[in-house]
C-alpha cells in the first residue's frame, strides 16, 4: 500500500514537472523537455558536490566558494531578476552516485545548471546524464583535456593552460631533464603522455617515470630513484595524502629545491597546511589563481571568503573556478536573456567575468574558458606567490590541435 | 651496491613501519583473537595525540618524545572503553565483533573530522631528525631510523613484559588454557582489559611514528589496518615474534619488487606471495601449541 502511495506520489510530481514546461527546446528532439519552472521569483540552480567520503575534504571548499557566489548574486539583485535557490546533493565520492544525483537535479528538482563534480570519473559519470536530459553542468577543476561536451562548461584549465605552460616555464629555466611522479590513475598518465611529447619535441630528458597506487604511503623508493636518476626538475602529479608523504621522504633524504625543483600540478593552498610547510617551501606549483593574486577583485573575494567562513581558510584555483562558473552562467543566462539550455549555449561565446585571477572568457566552440596560467613557489607564510606568468589569457585548446607535437595524442 | 644496502634499509625501515603498526594487532587479535577494525583508527588517534602536543608544547623536539607515552595512555584507554563497553559482550562471535569494530572505526573518523577537520594537519619534525645521516657513502633518513629504533624497542619491550612480568604471565596463561588459568585464580577478565589496553596503546605509539612519515588525517588508519592484519596473519597468530619477522618480510620483498618494477605491481606482487605463502601454511610462520581444549 505504501509502495502504491509511494509511485502515486513521484507520477504526481513528474506530471507536474511536465506541467511547467515552458520552454521546450527545438534542436534536441531526443532529449525530454526541460521542466524548469522560470514563472516564479526564484531559479532553482544544483550543486553537487562529495560532501562525504575521500573526495569530501576538497570537494567542501568549492561547495563553500559557490555558496559564496550564489549569496553574492542573490544580493546583487539575482540572474535575470530571480533569486537563486540553490538544491545542493552529496556526489558521496562516488561517480555513481553524481549521475544518479546529477538526474535527480535534472528530472525531480528542474534546476537550471549543476555546478560541481571534482574527479575526472565523476565527470566521466555525469557526461551522459547532461548529454541525454541536454541540461547544463559547470566543472571547476583543472583536468586531463580532450574532452569537449556542449553540455559541460568547463572553467578549471585543461592541458595547455596549465601543464604547457609549466613545462616552458622549466624549459626557460633551462631545465634538461625531468623526472615524473604522478598517481597510477587517468589525470596523471595522461598529463604524462602530454610532457613525454613536448619533451620529446623540445630536447628534454625524462629520466624515469614512477606512478604510486592511490593513498600509497611509502615513498622511500620512489624518492631514492628519483635522487639517483638526478633530473633537473620533478614534475608531480600525485593527488591527495600521498603527496604528504612524497614531500617528507623528499625532505628527509636532503633534498632541497635548490638542487632538484619539484612542480605540482594538484597542490594549492588548502593542500600546503596538510603536507607540512616546512617540508614543501620553494617548491613549484602550475595554477592559473592564487590568493596572493593583488588586484583590488581578488582581495574583495578573498576578504569575503573570510568573512564568511574565518579567518584562518585559505582560497585556491578549484575553489576560485567554482566561485567564476557561477558568475559566468549569470552572464550567459543574461546574455541570452533566457535560463533555456539551447540559448545560453548560444550565448555563451564571449561571455567575459572580471574573475579573481584576472578576467575570463568563455569560448562558445569547447566550452572551456581562456585563462592566464601562473607558476607559483610556496612560501614561508603557505601561501602560493606568482613566480612567472603567461602574462595574458591562453585560448583553451583542449585537444592540443594548435602543437604540432601533440598531433599523436588525441587519437 | 648502492642499490642493495639502499634498498635493504628501505625494506627495514618499510617492515619496522609494519611492525609498529601490527604488534598491538598481534596482541590483541593473534592473542585474544579480537578483530578490531579500529585499531586503525587508534593509530590515528595516536597521530592527533602528537598534533595536539605539538600544539600545547610548542617545541618539536620535546613534543615529540612526550607524545609518546600520551599517545599509548590515549590510545590504551580507547581500547578499554571498547572491551569494557562492547567487545566484552561479544567474545567468541567474531563475525559480529568485526561489524561492531567496523562501526567504531566510521565513528572514530567522523569524529575526527568533526573535532580536527577533514583537512590534514601537520606535525613538524623535530630539528635533531632532519635530514640524513651519512654512514660511509650512504645516507639515511634521520626519520626512518628513528621508527626503526623505536619498533625494535617497542618490540623488545613488549617480549620482556610477556617473559619476565606477572602480567605478562598471566597473559600468556589466560591465552593458552582460559579454563584452567581461571581455577589458578588470575582474574580473566582483568587480564583482557589489561591486554587490550597495552595492544591499543601500541598502535597510539605507532600513530606518533607515522608522523613523521605521511599525511596526518582522519582516515590515516585505513591506510594501515589491512597490511597490519596480513602482517599478524602471515607471522602466525598468538606468537609475538611471528609478527616481527613477517613485518621485515613483508617489507623487505615490497621495497625490492618496487624498485625492479613499480609500486602498483610491488603491491599486487607482495599480495599475491602472501595469498600463495598462505595456501602452503595456512597457520602462519609460527604456530602456538597450547594444551586449550577449544
Amino acid at each position: 500500500m505504501i509502495g502504491a502511495a509511494a509511485l502515486l506520489t513521484v507520477g504526481l510530481v513528474l506530471s507536474a514537472c511536465g506541467a511547467r514546461v515552458d520552454s521546450a527546446d527545438p534542436s534536441g528532439a531526443a532529449a525530454a523537455p526541460s521542466c524548469v519552472d522560470t514563472s516564479g521569483s526564484e531559479i532553482k540552480i544544483g550543486f553537487l558536490n562529495s560532501r562525504s567520503g575521500t573526495m569530501a575534504i576538497s570537494e567542501n571548499t568549492v561547495f563553500d566558494s559557490l555558496s559564496l557566489a550564489a549569496e553574492q548574486i542573490n544580493a546583487a539583485g539575482g540572474v535575470l531578476g530571480k533569486q537563486l535557490q540553490v538544491v545542493a546533493e552529496d556526489g558521496a565520492s562516488e561517480p555513481t552516485i553524481f549521475a544518479e544525483k546529477a538526474q535527480k537535479l535534472i528530472r525531480s528538482d528542474c534546476v537550471a545548471a549543476v555546478f560541481g563534480g571534482w574527479t575526472s570519473s565523476s565527470r566521466k559519470a555525469m557526461l551522459p546524464v547532461f548529454e541525454s536530459n541536454n541540461a547544463l553542468l559547470f566543472y571547476p577543476v583543472q583536468y586531463e583535456g580532450l574532452e569537449a561536451s556542449k553540455n559541460i562548461f568547463y572553467t578549471g584549465a585543461t592541458t595547455n593552460q596549465q601543464i604547457i605552460p609549466a613545462l616552458d616555464y622549466l624549459k626557460e629555466q633551462g631545465v634538461t631533464s625531468l623526472f615524473l611522479v604522478g598517481s597510477d590513475y587517468v589525470f596523471p598518465q595522461t598529463a604524462n603522455k602530454i610532457i613525454k611529447a613536448y619533451a620529446a619535441a623540445n630536447g628534454i630528458e625524462i629520466r624515469g617515470e614512477e606512478y604510486a597506487p592511490l593513498g600509497h604511503t611509502d615513498f622511500a623508493t620512489i624518492v631514492a630513484k628519483v635522487r639517483d636518476a638526478g633530473a633537473g626538475a620533478v614534475f608531480n602529479t600525485l593527488n591527495g595524502d600521498s603527496n604528504v608523504a612524497f614531500f617528507k621522504e623528499y625532505r628527509n633524504l636532503g633534498l632541497t629545491p635548490e638542487q632538484m625543483p619539484v612542480i605540482s600540478v594538484s597542490i594549492a593552498e588548502e593542500e600546503v597546511g596538510g603536507i607540512g610547510v616546512d617540508n614543501i617551501e620553494g617548491q613549484l606549483v602550475a595554477w592559473n589563481y592564487y590568493q596572493t593574486i593583488d588586484t583590488p577583485t581578488n582581495q574583495r573575494f578573498v576578504e569575503a571568503f573570510k568573512a564568511k567562513y574565518g579567518e584562518n581558510r585559505v582560497t585556491s584555483d578549484p575553489m576560485e573556478a567554482a566561485y567564476t562558473s557561477l558568475w559566468l552562467w549569470k552572464g550567459m543566462v543574461e546574455k541570452a536573456g533566457s535560463f533555456d539550455v539551447a540559448a545560453v549555449q548560444a550565448a555563451a561565446d564571449g561571455v567575459t567575468f572580471d574573475a579573481p585571477e584576472g578576467t575570463v572568457t568563455v569560448n562558445g566552440e569547447n566550452h572551456h574558458i581562456a585563462k592566464t596560467a601562473l607558476i607559483g613557489r610556496i612560501g614561508a607564510d603557505g601561501l602560493i606567490h606568482t613566480e612567472w606568468s603567461s602574462g595574458e589569457p591562453i585560448e583553451p585548446d583542449p585537444y592540443l590541435t594548435t602543437y604540432p607535437w601533440a598531433s599523436g595524442l588525441a587519437s | 651496491m648502492d642499490v642493495v644496502v639502499t634498498q635493504v634499509f628501505n625494506g627495514l625501515s618499510g617492515g619496522s613501519i609494519l611492525l609498529l603498526a601490527a604488534l598491538g594487532l598481534a596482541l590483541t587479535f593473534g592473542q585474544m583473537g579480537v578483530i578490531n577494525m579500529a585499531h586503525g583508527e587508534f593509530i590515528m588517534a595516536g597521530a592527533y595525540t602528537a598534533y595536539v602536543t605539538q600544539n600545547v608544547l610548542g617545541s618539536a623536539g620535546l613534543s615529540l618524545v612526550v607524545s609518546l607515552p600520551i599517545a599509548f595512555a590515549i590510545g590504551g584507554a580507547l581500547g578499554v572503553v571498547l572491551e569494557a563497553a562492547l567487545l566484552r559482550r561479544m567474545y567468541h562471535r567474531p563475525l559480529d565483533t568485526l561489524l561492531v569494530t567496523w562501526g567504531v572505526s566510521l565513528v572514530l573518523q567522523q569524529l575526527a573530522r568533526d573535532v580536527f577537520g577533514t583537512a590534514g594537519v601537520d606535525v613538524p619534525a623535530p630539528e635533531w631528525l632532519g635530514g640524513p645521516v651519512e654512514v660511509l657513502g650512504f645516507s639515511f633518513p634521520r626519520t626512518r631510523l628513528f621508527i626503526l629504533l623505536l619498533a625494535i624497542a617497542a618490540f623488545l619491550a613488549l617480549a620482556a613484559a610477556l617473559r619476565y612480568t606477572a602480567l605478562g604471565r598471566r597473559i600468556r596463561a589466560t591465552v593458552q588454557n582460559r579454563p584452567l588459568a581461571e581455577t589458578s585464580g588470575i582474574s580473566t577478565r582483568a587480564t583482557d582489559r589489561l591486554t587490550f589496553f597495552i595492544g591499543s596503546g601500541l598502535a597510539g605509539v605507532a600513530g606518533v611514528a607515522l608522523t613523521l612519515m605521511g599525511s596526518i588525517s582522519p582516515n590515516l588508519g585505513t591506510a594501515y589496518i589491512v597490511d597490519a592484519f596480513l602482517v599478524v596473519v602471515v607471522g602466525g597468530i598468538g606468537q609475538i615474534r611471528g609478527a616481527v619477522i613477517a613485518a621485515f618480510l613483508l617489507g623487505v620483498a615490497q621495497s625490492w619488487i618496487e624498485y625492479s618494477t613499480t609500486a602498483s605491481i610491488a603491491k599486487v606482487l607482495v599480495f599475491a606471495l602472501i595469498v600463495a605463502f598462505l595456501q602452503v601454511r595456512p597457520q602462519g610462520i609460527f604456530t602456538v601449541r597450547t594444551r586449550s581444549l577449544a
